[in-house]
C-alpha cells in the first residue's frame, strides 16, 4: 500500500521502519531538514521537506493515491488539519494523533467531518496497557489475539521457582492448564523453544493460553496472586492522569505524586478520587515517607527515562512486587536486562503497534490474511494472527505431518468461540484464526509462507 | 568498515559483468574471431571464480552499512569492474599493453570516450561492441543495475542500497522518484531502455547495420563518444548526424524529466530551471559557434548542423564528432572547452560539473557581490521557487574547489611528459568531465597514446573522480576511511 506519514518524530519512525519492513511504499513528510538528512540514510522511504497540513506538499506526496495518512506530529491541530485536507483530497483513511484530553471528547463527534479513520492517543494506549498489567500482577506484558480469548503473556522464570530448570516437557505435565511456551529470551537471544528446552533462572518466557487460564496458570506456578490495592504513580504526566482515572474507578487507592505546584493542584482537580502529593517523586526520603515499599505497585512516569529507571530500581529494591517502567528511548533496554526491571512500556511502540494493527487489518480487507501482530524479546520474535482462507495450503491435515520452516511455531487455533492449543493431531480448518510466533528476520505476509515445502 | 559485505557486493557485480561479456563473446564466437574468444572466455571465467569468492567465501557477518561503506564499494567497484573489463582486449592481443587497457574500459564505463587506440577500424567486431557496451553500463551505473536486478531481500531496512545508490548517482541532491530505491532504479533503467531503442530504430532506418546502430546507440545514451571509425561521425550521412545530436541532447537530460512527463505532470516537468538553463546555454552555443564558423562552410545549414552537433556532443559529454573541430577559430573552440566544465543535467548519463551545479555557484556568486554591496541584506538561494538550503550551496561551493583544484594539479602532474599546455589542460578537462577528445594533441582526430603509463593511470583516476563526482575516489585514499 502507499502510506503518507507526516512527522518523523519518535512514533512516525518507528510506523516507518515497520512499515517498510512489511513492504508498504512510504513517504515521509518533515519539517527538520536535519532529521531528514539523518533518516534518508536509515530507511527506504521518500522523505519531502515542508508542512505537512499544507496542500502542495500534501500532493507533492501524492497524496490523493495513497492508501493511507497517519499524522503523527506533536501538534493536535496540525494532524487534523492533515487529515482534513487529506481526505479533500480523496485519501481514503486518516489516522490522526491527538493527545490533549480536551480534544478527545469531541472527536467522538468530530471523526466523520474531520474525515477520520482512526485517532490515537498514545498517552491514552499507554495507560490502559498498564492497567491490563496492574490487573494481574505477575505478568510483565499481555498481549490478546483472536479477539481476546488468547493471550500472550510475559513471564520471569524466578531462581529457586518452578520454572527454574525444567524441561518444557516437564513444565506441561506439572501444570494443570494447559499452556504452550512459544518463545523465551535468555540475555540478549531470542529462541523457538521445543519440548527438550530447559528454561533456566532469569529467562523470560511468552506463554500462549487462553484468557481464561491466566489466574489458574499463576496459581499453578507458585506465583502469589493478590489484587493490587494500593499503587504509586511518580510524575504527574498525562499517561498517569488517564491511569489515575482508570484505577479509581475499579476501586485501586492511587496515590500520585507531582514535583510541579500548578499541575499537582490541576490533576487534583480532574482527578478527585485519588491522592495527589505535591513533592520530588525522585527523593528517597519522599518515597520513603509515602510507604513506597508498602504498595503492590509503583509506576514511574516521569518524562525523564533517567529518573524512571532510578525510582524503579529504588523501589524493586525495597521489595515491592510490581513496578512498571515508562521509557521513552527503548534502544537501551538490553541494558537492564537483570536489573530486575522487567516490566518496561514505551508510549512509542504501543503507538507504532496500534496503527500497524490497523494497517494490517486494512491489507486484510484487500485479501491479505493478516489479522495481528505483535512483537515479543524486544520486538526479536513476532506473534502474528492469520485467517485461514481459501488459499491456505495443508488445510485438514493433521499438524504432526505438515513440516514447518524452522523457527516457526503454532501458538493456538481460534476455532468458532473456542481457541485451541495445537497438538499433532489437530488441523487447521477453513475460517480458523491462527497465532503463529516467529522470529522477526523473517517476514511472514501469508499463512503459507509458514510451510517449509515449496509452492507448487 | 563491513569489508565482508563490500566484498559480497562486488561478487555480485563480478557476475553481473561476467554475464553482459556472453554478447560479445557470441559475436566472437560467430565472426570466427578467435583471439577474441579466448580473450572472453579468460575473463569470463577470472569473473566467475572471483565472484563466487566474494559471494560464497565472504558471507558478511554483520549487516552493519553506513555512508562510507557505500563510498568505499562504488570506489573500489569501479576500479576492479574497469580493470576486469579490460582483460578481454589484454588476453585476445587488440590491446597489448595492461596500462592501456585499463584506460581503454575506465574510459568506457565512465562514459568518457578517450580512447588510446591508433586505429578504432583494425579492432575485431567483438571487442569494438564490449568497449561500446562499457559506456551504456556505465552511463546509468553498474550498481544502480546490480541493485535493480538482484533479488529482493526479505528483511532489513535496506541502508546499503541506499548508501550504494546515493555514492553512484551524480547530482547535488539525490530525488527518488518513488519511495523504494530498488523501484527507482528500474524506472531508470527502463526509461533508459526505452531511449536505446528508440534510437535504434532511427539509426536502423537511416540504413546503418543493426550491428552499427547498436554500437553507435550504446556509445550515444552513456554519453561515451567510443567511435567505430577514426573520424567518428563525420564521414556518415547527414540524417545520421542530426538523430545523434538529437539523442545526445537527450540523454544529457535530467531523467526525472522523462518520469515526470511519463506520469502527466507537464508543467513540473518542463518548467524546470536546470532544464531551461541547459537548453539555454545549448542554443547560446550554437548560435554564437554557427556565426563564427559560417565562412568555413559552403551553406549555413551545413554549418549550423555542426555547431549543433559539436555543441551537443561536448555538452552532453559524448564527444563524437562530425568534423574536425579543432580547426575552428579560437572563439568556438574555447566555448567548446567551457562547455566540458559545464557538463549535462544532474540525473543524466553526462558527466562534467552539472548544469544544476552551474546555476547554483552562478546564483551564489550573484548573491556574493550583493552581499559585498549591501553586507546586512539576507538573501536566499532558490532554485524552482524552493529555497536550496544553505548546507547544499556550501556543498557546491565545495565541490567546485576541489574539483578545480584536482584540474589543476592533474595538469601539472600531465606536464612532466612535454607537450604543450593547451593539449595537457584539454586532455585534463576531457578526462575529469568525462568527454573524450580534447584539443592539440588530443584532438578530435588525435589520441592518447603518446602519453607515458604514469599519465595514462593518473587520466584515468580523473575519469573515474569525475564520474563518480569526486568523494567515492576520494574516500579510497583518505586514510581516515580505515580507522576505526
Amino acid at each position: 500500500m502507499k502510506i503518507v506519514i507526516v512527522g518523523g518524530g519518535k512514533v512516525g519512525f518507528t510506523l516507518a521502519t515497520q512499515l517498510t519492513r512489511e513492504g508498504h511504499d512510504i513517504v515521509l513528510i518533515e519539517n527538520n531538514r536535519e532529521k531528514i538528512a539523518r533518516m534518508s540514510g536509515l530507511l527506504d522511504i521518500k522523505m519531502l521537506y515542508g508542512n505537512g497540513a499544507s496542500l502542495g506538499v500534501l500532493r507533492e506526496a501524492d497524496t490523493h493515491h495513497s492508501d493511507l495518512l497517519i499524522a503523527a506530529t506533536h501538534q493536535d491541530e496540525i494532524n487534523m488539519m492533515c487529515c482534513i485536507v487529506a481526505r479533500k483530497m480523496g485519501c481514503k483513511n486518516t489516522i490522526a494523533r491527538i493527545r490533549d484530553a480536551a480534544y478527545l471528547e469531541q472527536m467522538y463527534l468530530l471523526k466523520n467531518e474531520l474525515g477520520l479513520s482512526m485517532t490515537i492517543t498514545p498517552e491514552q494506549i499507554t495507560a490502559r496497557e498498564i492497567f491490563r498489567l496492574m490487573q494481574i500482577p505477575g505478568f510483565l506484558k499481555r498481549d490478546t489475539f483472536a479477539k481476546g480469548r488468547v493471550e500472550i503473556v510475559e513471564l520471569v522464570a524466578k531462581p529457586g521457582g518452578l520454572l527454574d530448570g525444567i524441561s518444557l516437557v516437564e513444565l506441561s505435565r506439572k501444570l494443570k492448564v494447559k499452556v504452550l511456551v512459544c518463545a523465551v529470551q535468555r540475555g540478549e537471544d531470542a529462541y523457538i523453544p521445543d519440548g527438550s528446552f530447559v528454561v533456566r533462572q532469569g529467562d523470560k518466557i511468552y506463554v500462549t493460553a487462553p484468557s481464561t487460564d491466566l489466574a489458574a496458570l499463576m496459581d499453578d506456578l507458585g506465583i502469589k496472586q493478590h489484587r493490587v490495592r494500593d499503587a504509586m504513580l511518580i510524575g504527574g504526566s498525562r499517561i498517569a492522569a488517564y491511569l489515575t482515572r482508570m484505577l479509581v474507578k475499579s476501586g485501586v487507592r492511587v496515590k500520585l505524586l507531582e514535583l510541579d505546584a500548578r499541575r499537582a493542584e490541576a490533576l487534583a482537580e480532574y482527578l478527585p478520587g485519588a491522592t495527589i502529593i505535591h513533592a520530588d517523586g525522585t527523593d528517597q526520603n519522599i518515597l520513603r515517607e509515602e510507604n513506597i515499599e508498602r504498595m503492590d505497585s509503583v509506576v514511574t512516569l516521569t518524562n525523564m527515562d533517567e529518573e524512571n529507571l532510578v525510582v524503579s530500581l529504588f523501589a524493586n529494591k525495597l521489595g515491592v512486587s510490581q513496578v512498571i517502567t515508562k521509557l521513552n528511548r527503548t534502544e537501551y533496554t538490553e541494558l537492564f536486562a537483570g536489573s530486575g526491571l522487567d516490566c518496561i512500556i514505551s508510549p512509542k511502540q504501543l503507538c507504532a503497534q496500534a496503527i500497524i494493527r490497523y494497517v494490517r487489518a486494512m491489507q486484510n480487507r484487500d485479501g491479505s490474511s493478516v489479522l495481528a501482530v505483535h512483537h515479543l524479546v524486544d520486538g526479536k520474535v513476532e506473534a502474528m494472527e492469520f485467517n485461514v482462507t481459501e488459499s491456505t495450503r495443508n488445510r485438514g491435515i493433521p499438524l504432526k505431518d505438515i513440516q514447518l520452516k524452522p523457527n516457526v511455531l503454532l501458538a493456538s487455533i481460534g476455532r468458532m468461540n473456542r481457541s485451541i492449543l495445537p497438538g499433532g493431531n489437530d488441523t487447521m480448518e477453513l475460517g480458523d484464526s491462527i497465532v503463529v510466533v516467529t522470529v522477526s528476520d523473517r517476514v511472514l505476509l501469508d499463512l503459507n509462507d509458514i510451510f517449509a515445502e515449496e509452492e507448487r | 568498515m563491513n569489508y565482508r559485505k563490500i566484498c559480497n557486493i562486488i561478487g555480485r557485480i563480478f557476475w553481473v559483468e561476467a554475464a553482459f561479456m556472453l554478447p560479445p563473446l557470441g559475436i566472437a564466437v560467430y565472426r570466427g574471431e578467435h583471439a577474441s574468444v579466448r580473450g572472453f572466455l579468460i575473463a569470463i571465467a577470472l569473473l566467475a571464480v572471483l565472484g563466487m569468492a566474494g559471494v560464497f567465501l565472504l558471507r558478511p557477518r554483520r549487516d552493519s552499512f553506513y555512508a562510507r561503506d557505500g563510498l568505499m564499494t562504488v570506489g573500489l567497484a569501479w576500479i576492479l569492474v574497469s580493470f576486469m573489463g579490460g582483460l578481454p582486449f589484454f588476453f585476445s592481443g587488440s590491446i597489448p599493453s595492461l596500462v592501456d587497457c585499463f584506460f581503454e574500459t575506465v574510459s568506457g564505463f565512465t562514459t568518457t570516450g578517450a580512447s588510446i587506440l591508433p586505429a578504432a577500424e583494425d579492432m575485431p567486431l567483438s571487442d569494438m561492441y564490449w568497449r561500446c557496451f562499457t559506456i551504456w553500463l556505465g552511463g546509468m551505473g553498474v550498481l544502480v543495475f546490480v541493485l535493480a536486478v538482484s533479488p529482493k531481500k526479505g528483511s532489513a531496512t535496506a541502508g546499503d542500497e541506499i548508501h550504494l545508490l546515493r555514492a553512484e548517482s551524480p547530482g547535488v541532491t539525490v530525488d527518488k522518484l518513488v519511495p523504494r530505491m530498488r523501484q527507482s532504479a528500474t524506472i531508470l533503467y527502463t526509461i533508459y531502455i526505452a531511449l536505446t531503442i528508440l534510437q535504434v530504430i532511427f539509426l536502423l532506418s537511416g540504413g546503418m547495420s543493426l550491428y552499427e546502430a547498436l554500437v553507435a546507440t550504446y556509445a550515444t545514451a552513456g554519453t561515451g563518444g567510443f567511435g567505430m571509425m577514426n573520424d567518428s561521425f563525420a564521414s556518415y550521412s547527414p540524417y545520421i548526424q542530426v538523430v545523434v545530436t538529437v539523442f545526445m541532447l537527450l540523454f544529457a537530460v535530467n531523467f526525472n524529466v522523462y518520469f515526470l512527463l511519463l506520469i502527466r505532470e507537464f508543467r513540473k516537468a518542463l518548467c524546470n530551471q536546470e532544464l531551461i538553463a541547459y537548453l539555454g546555454i545549448v542554443a547560446a552555443s550554437i548560435a554564437v559557434i554557427t556565426w563564427n564558423i559560417s565562412h568555413m562552410f559552403p551553406t549555413l545549414a551545413e554549418s549550423l548542423r555542426h555547431a549543433a552537433f559539436q555543441v551537443a556532443s561536448i555538452i552532453s559529454t559524448t564527444g563524437f564528432m562530425s568534423t574536425d573541430f579543432d580547426l575552428w577559430p579560437e572563439l568556438s573552440r574555447t566555448i567548446l572547452i567551457l562547455l566540458m566544465f559545464v557538463g549535462a543535467c544532474a540525473g543524466s548519463t553526462g558527466g562534467g560539473l552539472k548544469v544544476i551545479r552551474v546555476v547554483i555557484l552562478a546564483k551564489a556568486i550573484r548573491r556574493a557581490v550583493l552581499q559585498a554591496v549591501r553586507p546586512n541584506s539576507v538573501r536566499i538561494i532558490r532554485v524552482d521557487g524552493a529555497v536550496v538550503d544553505e548546507d547544499t550551496v556550501r556543498g557546491t561551493l565545495n565541490y567546485f574547489a576541489v574539483f578545480m583544484a584536482i584540474q589543476f594539479l592533474s595538469v601539472l602532474l600531465v606536464s612532466i611528459d612535454n607537450f604543450d599546455f593547451v593539449t595537457n589542460f584539454t586532455a585534463v578537462a576531457t578526462c575529469f568531465n568525462n568527454v573524450g577528445p580534447g584539443l592539440g594533441g588530443v584532438g578530435p582526430t588525435r589520441n592518447f597514446a603518446a602519453y607515458s603509463d604514469f599519465s595514462k593511470l593518473l587520466l584515468s583516476a580523473n575519469m573515474l573522480l569525475g564520474r563518480l563526482e569526486l568523494y567515492p575516489i576520494l574516500a579510497i585514499f583518505v586514510p581516515s576511511t580505515y580507522k576505526k
